[in-house]
């Protein structure tokens, strides 16, 4: 299967500014040479805690915040004003479902105007793009006669959400960025929804990038998953192998830091120690060496690449790579 | 913090700067020859002309504002039209009046403004708290020159109780004749900021008084003494920061309540430069007024920095 | 609610005219307004106001400029003149109405101008950010240095009196806190996420402001605006009262409440009735202010 969108070195540093001038005087590494590929019609989650680099990412990918270094390109095509491929013309195709579902929707705009809009910036005349709206307000599960008019504070939160995955579909996107679209819903609703995006998914010839928090949530919907630590991916790979057989040791601390049914997969210490390093001063070398068990000497010199291990998994871990010089190597 | 405070004290440069190009601008536009405006047309002609030359006002447009903004910082305010004396010795004493009306008229302003905000806060939802809110939007619908008038028209007029208008003898204040000219004016003039500050203060104390653990101090039983000083602990910064704006307003805006009371204030002067067309005077008031605003204005922002963190930006 | 996507519609057509014909925000304000009692006293007060100012020689018998030196500072309730007359000897009631019209000329005038001007300049600032926010605020702050009643004065004493610097003077006396509040107002919006989405749909800038900025701020604007009329109404007057608006023999509020005033050891209760048209007039608006803000609320 080809990439459908594939990313590479992408950077992106902010500046903290402050001082009599108004100088910057820190920056935070909010995303550092992050690379992956997303193939056609899969669903690829990124997971992390917060702060990690996750939105900003999305919003990196979606060109709505300039990148500092690196390249992205959508079905092989670059993306820029002389590039093959114009910022508009990439926003019909790459979509985006935002997190806060109120905040997301103009309070102002009855929510059928707010799914008709993206249409009509597009030249779709205002008929045919309520038209549509009215189309996609069925897809998503709300009787149109209901809904159309409604004002989003009218709405619940799950009602909200779908209203924003379907103004994400007006567009007919190729690729769909769900940007912990469903978190701050209940989880009965939740589950509702995850449904639908699957359902719309193979109704649409989708292709998903799931971000969250939530890890139940992301094994539950995605294909591969790509685990990232303050700005760096740490670990990438197919969902199911990640969750059995984690390598990277954050992951392990993730998935072992999840609640468990189970009785036998009792926890006895806490996975991980200390707080999360500030990204305006992340540590050097590997980023996570200050929580990690198995720090060593090299883990501070050197940052770990990761590396393609021939099953579709990569992971960046000094101990990993025979010859890097750690002990379990 | 201290970028904050250097960042603001520096930021006046400019605004002062641009305040001064703002009048100098309005000096030029003014009907009339300029130098008919700043040399009375009595003089004879080699005089006017030695005049223009050392007034550079023969020069190109930003020359002469650099000569003006010169005289400007050295002190030298002009010369009044009027009657040729220098604009500071009158601009300074009548500044000094219309402190006298300002100060006092600030205090009590502020002070009934707090009262009755709080008292408005403090007894939410019954019929004071309405009463306050019918106050308050008369309060800012009356024109406050009106209200001086009516207030001469009852306590002057009708009663025969306080000096209609004037200052009485001058100077500072130290007889009851004299302190029977202030009553009026200043109660006039206070009715400003106790408007603008009771709204404040009443806002201000209801959004503490919501928040969560004051609750909890009731639930406790602990009430009224510990719970006022918590209150006004938290309210006192911006409403103090208010009270230091409204008192820059006042010097700068006083001169309608002056023109109904005759006070020999700086907006007395205005008018009387007005009404000669004097504009010497009235430029230099007008410039000196809106500098100790811009001043007032930092200083209360700087104060406000010191006492409260979450003001700096 | 059900988890199928896919709902059977009876009648698509019909929910796509029913979509056409949504009630915009704009008619539920309106609908909310009509229902507000005080916001509807005070419309009609004002247009009685208006009606008679617009209409005046139907409602008065006299000619307000015509001066009688027989029948100067009559009291109320003299015969022929219900108000009295004023220190010429005019009928009072005349001229109050007549002064009607150049007392809300020059208080409604300056707050539409700078309205068109601030609010301009406002939604431009704020959208834009950067050097163009930079340069418009900075200037803004330089009118800022005056209080607004100084800076009226300025423009009028130093350039002369008279109506139409009196609404020169007061429009550019408003002109700042409407840009203020306009480029507060439209930064706050464009920082929301719906105006995220909206770049994300690969909308320009236009678009962005026709359908998701201005009918968010133009709201507050609006009701800011007219708390500005009930200001300028009592500026506008106080500018008169001190020589700077109208000029005599015109008849209006405050050049009458000036006028008046050498009178008040004849007449008090004449000198204070002009104050009074002032202050009903600048109330009514006040409340009406209010009465926008409230029925502008999207979650009430």
């Amino acid at each position: 299967m080809s990439a459908l969108l594939s990313v590479d070195g992408l950077t992106k540093h902010f500046p903290v500014r402050g001082g009599l001038l108004n100088r910057a005087k820190a920056v935070v590494q909010a995303v550092d040479d992050v690379s992956f590929e997303v193939a056609v019609g899969e669903t690829l989650g990124i997971v992390g805690e917060s702060g990690c680099g996750k939105s900003t990412t999305a919003r990196l990918l979606m060109h709505l915040v300039p990148l500092d270094r690196g390249t992205i390109s959508f079905d092989g095509k670059s993306i820029g004003a002389r590039e093959d491929l114009s910022h508009r013309d990439l926003h019909r195709q790459m979509q985006m479902v935002f997190q806060d579902s109120y905040a997301s929707l103009n309070p102002r705009l009855p929510v059928s105007m707010s799914i008709a809009f993206g249409p009509l910036v597009h030249g779709t005349p205002k008929s045919a793009a309520l038209a549509r709206a009215i189309d996609l307000l069925q897809a998503v599960g709300l009787d149109p006669l209901l809904f159309a008019n409604r004002y989003p504070h009218e709405l619940s939160g799950g009602q909200r959400q779908r209203i924003n995955v379907a103004r994400a579909l007006a567009l007919e996107p190729r690729l769909v960025i769900l940007d912990e679209a469903v978190s701050a819903l209940d989880k009965s609703i939740e589950a509702q929804v995850l449904n639908l995006l699957i359902d719309l998914k193979e109704r649409f010839d989708l292709t998903y990038i799931f971000i969250s928090h939530d890890l139940n949530v992301v094994r539950f919907i995605s294909d591969r998953v790509m685990v990232m630590y303050l700005g760096k991916v740490v670990e990438l790979g197919p969902v199911g192998r990640i969750y059995r057989d984690p390598k990277h040791p954050y992951t392990k601390a993730l998935l072992g830091a999840m609640p468990s049914m189970d009785t036998r997969r009792r926890t006895k210490e806490a996975p991980l120690s200390g707080d999360p390093p500030n990204p305006i001063n992340p540590p050097s070398g590997c980023r996570f060496r200050t929580r990690c068990q198995f720090a060593e000497a090299v883990c501070a010199a050197a940052p770990p690449t990761l590396e393609m291990d021939g099953n579709g998994r990569a992971v960046a871990c000094h101990m990993l790579v025979p010859g890097s010089g750690h002990s379990l190597a | 913090m201290w970028s904050y405070i250097s960042r603001r004290l520096l930021y006046a440069v400019p605004i002062l700067l641009g305040v001064s190009m703002l009048v100098f601008a309005l000096i030029h536009l003014a009907p009339g020859d300029v130098v008919d405006l700043l040399v009375p047309p009595e003089v004879p002609r080699d005089v006017a002309d030695a005049l223009r030359r050392r007034f550079a006002l023969d020069q190109p447009i930003y020359i002469q504002y650099f000569a003006w903004l010169g005289r400007l910082l050295v002190g030298d305010l002009g010369i009044s039209f009027f009657n040729n004396r220098p604009v500071s010795d009158e601009l300074f004493s009548a500044l000094g009046n219309t402190l006298m009306l300002a100060l006092p008229a600030t205090v009590l302003g502020f002070g009934l403004g707090v009262m009755f905000g709080a008292l408005a806060a403090f007894n939410h939802g019954t019929w004071l708290d309405k009463a306050f809110s019918a106050a308050a939007i008369t309060g800012v619908s009356l024109p406050h020159y009106w209200v001086g008038i009516v207030l001469v028209a009852i306590f002057a007029v009708i009663l025969n109780a306080v000096p209609a208008q004037g200052m009485g003898a001058g100077g500072f204040p130290t007889s009851w004749e004299q302190l029977r000219h202030l009553i009026l004016p200043v109660v006039t003039l206070s009715l400003i900021p106790m408007g603008v500050v009771s709204r404040l203060v009443r806002a201000n104390v209801l959004e503490i008084l919501s928040h969560e653990f004051v609750s909890t101090l009731h639930a406790k039983g602990l009430m009224s003494r510990r719970v006022l000083y918590h209150v006004m602990k938290n309210a006192a910064p911006s409403a103090l920061a208010l009270m230091g704006l409204q008192f820059g307003y006042l010097l700068g805006g006083s001169i309608l309540v002056e023109t109904v009371f005759n006070w020999p204030g700086s907006g007395g002067l205005m008018n009387l430069a007005i009404f000669r067309r004097d504009i010497p005077v009235l430029s230099a008031t007008i410039l000196v007024l809106a500098a100790i605003f811009v001043v007032i204005n930092i200083l209360v922002d700087v104060l406000q920095a010191l006492i409260d963190p979450r003001m700096r930006r | 609610m059900t988890d199928t996507p896919v709902i059977a519609i009876a009648d698509p057509l019909q929910a796509l005219q029913r979509a056409q014909q949504g009630k915009s925000y704009w008619k539920r304000v309106w609908e909310r307004l009509r229902q507000d009692k005080v916001t509807l006293a005070m419309a009609a007060v004002l247009a009685a106001l208006l009606i008679m100012v617009i209409f005046a020689p139907w409602f008065t018998a006299h000619d307000p400029y015509q001066a009688s030196v027989l029948r100067r500072l009559k009291p109320v309730g003299f015969p022929g003149h219900w108000l009295g007359t004023d220190e010429v000897g005019r009928d009072l009631w005349s001229r109050m109405v007549y002064g009607g019209r150049l007392s809300l000329l020059a208080g409604v005038m300056p707050v539409f101008l700078a309205l068109l001007v601030g609010g301009f300049l406002g939604i431009l600032a704020g959208y834009a950010g950067g050097i163009v926010n930079s340069a418009i605020m900075r200037l803004v702050d330089v009118l800022y240095a005056f209080p607004s009643v100084l800076l009226a004065i300025a423009i009028t004493g130093i350039l002369g009196a008279g109506l139409e610097n009196t609404i020169l003077a007061l429009t550019i006396a408003f002109v700042p806190p409407l840009v203020r509040i306009s480029e507060a107002v439209t930064m706050q919006s464009r920082n929301l996420d719906f105006v995220e989405a909206a770049r994300a749909s690969g909308a320009g800038a236009l678009k962005i402001l026709q359908y998701h900025i201005l009918n968010n701020v133009l709201g507050p604007i609006l009701v800011y605006a007219t708390s500005l009329i009930s200001i300028g109404i009592i500026l506008a007057a106080g500018l008169s009262f001190l020589g700077l608006g109208v000029t005599p023999p015109s008849a209006e509020w405050g050049l009458m409440l000036n006028n008046l005033r050498q009178a008040l050891w004849v007449d008090p209760v004449i000198t204070a009735l002009p104050g009074v048209m002032i202050f009903i007039t600048s109330m009514c608006f006040n409340l009406l202010s209010d009465g926008l803000r409230q029925a502008m609320d999207v979650r009430l």
